[in-house]
């Protein structure tokens, strides 16, 4: 479903990401690790079109189509979906009014009439269950006031809401309690089909535990260093980053 | 001054027919009205607090007036509504300047309140009227003195002491005319000791395809622990003018809340000048200016801590796109024996495209040490973060700006104490920003003259 290409990217004139090369099919989870600043948010703001970065070089498909021709709003209207590391507050824009503006525009997208009030209320309703998500909070104002813990659970509601083919969760396990934390990774996997995929970018194998990847990469300045199975995670945690920097950083001396 | 010369010499060759078709108390003010007029010219474009205000520019072009009150010949009150749901109101309308009442409305006439023409209520009650008439408009203000000058007739409010209408009262003014109309109102709001008010005032124009200017000057008197909300929501069109001074005394313990509101409007400046002359009054004065295209609102305010222990809190907001223009200057001025004085007063602003203007002046001066006083103000675009979390999540860019635009003014609606008004006030500021419907439109479905 996605193919990138020796993509590369920049933002302030300093290029971040140097040719990230990656496939991802349907059913698939991957997971991508790295040290801190490694390009892991950039990768995943580009690849939802963050207008803040600048792409310089390479190409990424989203089932056949390029995706970064694509304006953000259409790339979500395809199936991608980003779970951000830090989800902005938006005082005065209620998350009802939000999901629904969210969840008509993609189905105008998709030639839909738009939802009724008692199917959009269902849903909301069903979806919020999934991730036991507090109705005061899909009350109020979107993330406003939030702590970081309902944050993350805010973004995994709405991913449900919108059923991306699609999800790049960035982080979506720091600032979770260990309940929290289980409650996320099962909404993930409730939500998991033969058809969609997820990349969860994360430190900690932890959350790896609930969420299966098949496929693990480690992201080191701003490349894909390398790529294996679910046993890297547990590689990484024993042994930390070290080994794989001083690996890549001779190999570039 | 060239601007106001045609209006004194127009005055002086009928200075009959002015006087015949008003009243004696709004008559013996005009003299000093002209006067004053004569004597100083109009604060030029680009001087102080007139950033965006040219006078001269907006008084100059031929305006017909209508000195001899001819009445329209299509009485737009016939189908005109101008409702809110879920809120009953006694309706009045001013006809461009002639005040009319439709027929069977029922205005509130218990416990000796008075609402009507101005003009009638200086012929029958000239002394209530002598007493508060033209007391607060100084005539140092060209506009409030041009209104002065010419006006014939408006809106008289008075509520006795103790005693609260029934239902809010609702001021419709319309403009209606074929040729370039000039407009001259005035309102007066007595409120004795303890009364209370609810007045809302529409403004709308029927003819977008003609230029008006309305003139307004508004005095308000909110006896000791009085309560007034006052709401003013104008959604004319782009090629009216519309030049308001509102003035306002409060006594002892009074709280009023005044609301000023421009949807849609061409060029718009709105004073307001705003005194507390006894201690522990309150004051809410609170607006918004929806603007784009070419439109223009200008606020100027003066709130006056005369008195101790007086809380004010001024909020305006702006949304200011296309090449539109929009200014706010405010001053707050604490006397020095107004001891824990509580003012705040706040300015924020979407600057929504590059060739969109806003000026914002927050000003204090305090002449004490025992007072609690802030002001603040900024002016942005949108939040990117904001926006691209929008998208990400399926939003165009333009229905994040719309959400966002209608965030922002959330806290000015929510400052309505009316909850039926504050309900259709959200509508109408979701369809100002969608640009759905516009101007008078937009107030009302029920409004088949602007349906055609
Ligand atoms: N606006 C910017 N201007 C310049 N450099 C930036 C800007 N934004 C991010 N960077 C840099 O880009 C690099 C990659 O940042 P990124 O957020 O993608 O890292 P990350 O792998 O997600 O790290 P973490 O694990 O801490 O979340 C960092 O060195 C960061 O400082
Ligand atoms: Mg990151």
């Amino acid at each position: 479903m996605l193919k990138v290409k020796d993509l590369r990217a920049e933002i302030g004139g300093k290029e971040i990401l140097k040719g990230i090369n990656l496939e991802v099919r349907p059913g698939e989870v991957h997971a991508i690790m790295g040290p801190n600043g490694s390009g892991k948010s950039t990768l995943s703001m580009v690849l939802a079109g963050n207008p803040a970065y600048t792409v310089t070089g390479g190409s990424a498909e989203f089932y056949g189509k390029d995706l970064l021709a694509m304006p953000p709003e259409t790339r979500s209207h395809e199936g991608l979906f980003l779970g951000f590391q830090y989800p902005v507050e938006i005082p005065g824009v209620s998350m009802v009014n939000f999901m629904r503006a969210a969840i008509n525009a993609k189905r105008e997208y998709l030639g839909q009439p738009p939802v009724s009030a008692t199917e959009f209320l269902k849903m909301m309703r069903e979806k919020r269950a999934i991730v036991e998500l507090d109705t005061k909070l899909a009350s109020r104002s979107v993330n406003e006031g939030f702590s970081g813990g309902e944050k993350k659970r805010n973004e995994i509601f709405q991913m449900a809401m919108l059923e991306p083919r699609l999800s790049i969760l960035d982080e979506t396990d720091s600032g979770l309690d260990i309940d929290a934390l289980r409650i996320v990774a099962n909404g993930v996997n409730a939500l998991k089909s033969p058809d969609n995929a997820t990349i969860v970018i994360t430190h900690y194998q932890r959350l790896l535990d609930y969420i299966k990847p098949d496929i693990v990469h480690i992201l080191y300045k701003g490349r894909i260093v390398m790529t294996a199975g679910p046993e890297l995670a547990l590689e990484l945690e024993e042994r930390g980053y070290d080994w794989i920097k001083q690996q890549v950083d001779s190999q570039e001396a | 001054m060239d601007a106001i010369r045609q209006y004194l010499e127009l005055y002086a060759g009928h200075r009959e027919l002015f006087d015949n078709n008003s009243a004696h108390v709004l008559n013996r003010l005009r003299r000093d009205a002209y006067a004053a007029l004569e004597g100083t010219p109009l604060p030029r474009l680009g001087s102080e607090n007139y950033h965006i205000t040219d006078l001269t520019a907006l008084l100059s072009p031929d305006f017909g007036l209508n000195p001899a009150r001819v009445p329209l010949d299509v009485n737009p009150m016939l189908s005109f509504r101008c409702g809110v749901p879920n809120l009953s109101t006694a309706v009045t309308f001013m006809l461009n300047d002639i005040y009319a009442e439709p027929e069977g409305t029922a205005l509130p006439r218990h416990d000796g309140i008075i609402i009507g023409s101005l003009r009638r209520a200086a012929e029958e009650h000239p002394e209530l009227v002598r007493k508060y008439y033209g007391t607060l408009a100084g005539l140092d203000n060209p506009i409030a003195a041009l209104d002065t000058l010419l006006v014939q007739d408006g809106l008289f409010v008075y509520v006795p002491e103790g005693v609260r209408p029934e239902r809010p009262v609702q001021l419709v003014n319309v403009l209606q005319s074929a040729m370039p109309l000039m407009a001259v109102r005035r309102l007066l709001v007595v409120l004795e000791e303890d009364a209370e008010l609810q007045l809302l005032v529409c403004d709308h124009t029927q003819n977008p395809d003609n230029d008006f200017l309305a003139l307004q000057t508004v005095e308000i008197f909110a006896g000791a622990r009085s309560r007034l909300d006052i709401y003013d929501i104008e959604e004319s069109t782009p090629r009216t003018t519309r030049l308001c001074t509102t003035y306002l005394r409060q006594e002892e313990g009074a709280n009023v809340l005044l609301d000023g509101i421009t949807l849609c409007n061409g060029r718009t400046r709105n004073e307001y000048r705003c005194t507390f002359a006894g201690p522990e009054g309150e004051l809410r004065l609170l607006g918004m200016a929806i603007e784009d295209g070419e439109r223009m609102a200008d606020t100027y305010s003066v709130i006056r801590h005369d008195a101790p222990r007086c809380h004010s809190d001024e909020l305006f907001k702006y949304v200011v796109d296309d090449k539109a223009r929009g200014e706010f200057a405010g001053l707050i001025y604490v006397a020095p024996g107004s001891v824990k004085t509580e003012a705040y007063q706040a300015n924020r602003n979407i600057v929504g495209s590059p060739e969109a203007r806003m000026y914002s002046k927050p000003q204090l001066e305090i002449y004490n040490d025992d007072v609690k006083c802030s002001h603040g103000t900024a002016t942005g675009t949108f939040d990117p973060k904001q926006v691209f979390y929008m998208r990400q999540r399926g939003l165009s860019e333009a229905q994040a700006h719309l959400l966002l635009k209608q965030a922002f003014m959330a806290d000015v609606i929510e400052g309505v104490r009316l909850p039926a008004l504050r309900e259709r006030l959200t509508q109408l500021v979701e369809h100002t920003f969608t640009g759905t419907q516009n101007g008078c439109a937009a107030c009302s479905a029920a409004c088949p003259h602007n349906s055609k």
